[in-house]
């Protein structure tokens, strides 16, 4: 194979990575509410996510397609910039990951391509207008479409089942919540998968190994698929708690409510033409049926700091790309010290997440161990700029540490 | 700047009115079991509110039928 050269093999593999991160990163889409109401037990629900997501990767290859086709020109980019590109992302789906943020990973990818181009072909390469009708806009959109719809649903479904309780109620809003948890899942991995598959395919045609416009290789599906599975079946536990029980307490109807209103707004979206992030879409929602029921409360501090979140998302993302970018342009030792970097500052974020472990175990627990949210939450922050100091010296991936400082209001513990 | 408003308030529309729909229906469809099971409870059956809640049951898979062919197509 002498096509496939040690950077392709390299953008292959983070591709990977990044879609591994994605997928526990977004199990909390599908199924933060279905764990938190205790319609399915954890372990079950995210295996459940995982098949499904395996299985949507396989459905089309639709949007793959769109990626590794005509949206940029091929013969501009190297391999280099869509390996800074994905360095910047995996950072920011790890970083919001341990203080448990629920972050749009599309968003974290487009911010990288953004930040790697604009490095490598300077600012003229990013129309601003496509930022804001791509990704302002949906980002505002979509929590106020799914929480409007989620609200109106969990009241109505207030109003009409006041009646109806005992058994047959229970396990019919079981069975609701795991259908649309399910739809949730398998459009994910039709989204998400595929833009990984998108990504390599789109490196491998730069470099070389394919001709251009080709369909993704079946290697490519299938390890794309089973690397988002993967990350699903280990389950971003973190964003799950969050999202699940951080941001409001969740009943059964809710919780039915909620993720009913996010299947519906991601499919409507998608198909409508104006395609609204997963994430912004389900935690709208779960923030609408919380205020729905009479009596819910839903959290604003832990809001304020997701919101925070998904605004810093895309220019930290971008900040780390062009960093990495700048980097990986000295030559080869620039891309293995990028390379080392990036495995360096994951492990140190994993090392740190294992201080406080979050699991299936004791993903609902957050009443017990503390009595309110707010320090729980906190506490996860704590451990966080803990975290970064720690990992000094600080080169490139750091940078996000005065951005998110503020965001997070870390309170002395 | 293009800004496709007429999309992005069909999202708007559609998303609102299609989960209420689904959610309202659904819901229709558990009160109407629970009803018969209080009613068999007393040894009583309910052959409309089943029947309803059925219809409704149907109608919610028609939709997630169409939902899992939307993301097929």
């Amino acid at each position: 194979m002498e096509n496939f050269s040690l950077i392709l093999a390299i953008v292959v593999v983070t591709a990977l990575a990044f879609d591994f991160t994605n997928g526990f990163h977004d199990t909390a889409n599908a199924m933060a509410t279905t764990i938190s109401t205790g319609a399915m037990k954890p372990k079950a629900a995210v295996a459940m996510s995982a098949v499904l997501n395996l299985v949507g990767a396989f459905l089309s290859i639709e949007v793959a397609n769109t990626i590794s086709k005509g949206l940029v020109d091929e013969s501009g980019i190297q391999p280099e910039v869509i390996f800074a590109a994905l360095v910047g992302a995996i950072l920011w789906n790890l970083l919001t990951w341990l203080v448990g943020l629920p972050s749009s990973s599309s968003h974290a990818l487009m911010g990288g391509l953004i930040g790697a181009t604009i490095a490598s072909a300077g600012m003229g390469a990013v129309h601003g207008d496509v930022l804001v009708t791509k990704v302002l806009i949906p980002a505002i959109a979509a929590p106020l479409v799914a929480g409007l719809a989620a609200m109106l649903a969990t009241r109505l479904t207030y109003r009409l089942g006041r009646n109806a309780n005992g058994e047959a109620a229970k396990k019919g809003y079981r069975s609701g919540q795991i259908a649309s948890a399910g739809l949730v899942s398998l459009a994910h991995g039709t989204n998400d998968a595929q833009k990984t598959m998108g990504i390599i395919t789109l490196a491998l045609v730069t470099g070389g190994a394919i001709a251009p416009d080709s369909d993704p290789p079946v290697w490519v599906i299938l390890s794309a698929g089973l690397a988002i599975a993967l990350g699903t079946y280990l389950g971003g536990w973190r964003i799950i708690r969050t999202m699940g029980k951080g941001l409001t307490d969740l009943q059964p109807q809710q919780g039915f409510a909620a993720q009913t209103s996010a299947a519906t707004v991601i499919l409507a979206s998608s198909h409508l033409g104006f395609s609204l992030s997963t994430t912004h879409s389900v935690s709208g929602s779960v923030m609408g049926a919380g205020l729905g029921r009479k009596g819910g409360v839903v959290r604003w501090s832990t809001a304020t700091r997701m919101f925070a979140a998904w605004g810093l998302t895309l220019p930290a993302a971008a900040l780390v790309a062009a960093i990495a970018e700048y980097v990986t342009s000295f030559g080869t030792w620039g891309t293995a010290f990028v390379a080392v970097f990036l495995i360096a500052s994951s492990a140190a974020i994993w090392v740190v997440s294992r201080r406080e472990v979050v699991d299936h175990t004791n993903v609902n627990d957050t009443d017990d161990t503390n009595v309110d949210d707010t320090n729980d939450t906190e506490e996860t922050t704590d451990v966080m700029s803990t975290a970064i100091a720690a990992v000094t010296p600080p080169p490139p991936g750091h940078v996000e540490e005065p951005d998110t400082e503020p965001a997070t209001r870390t309170a002395t513990v | 700047m293009h800004i496709d408003w007429a999309a992005l308030g069909s999202v708007f529309g559609v998303s609102l009115i299609v989960t209420v729909a689904l959610v309202g229906a659904f819901t229709l469809g558990i009160a109407g079991l629970s009803r018969r099971e209080s009613a068999s409870a007393q040894g009583d059956s309910a052959p409309l509110a089943t029947t309803g809640a059925y219809a409704c049951f149907a109608a919610c898979a028609a939709a997630v039928a169409y939902g899992i062919y939307l993301i097929v197509a």
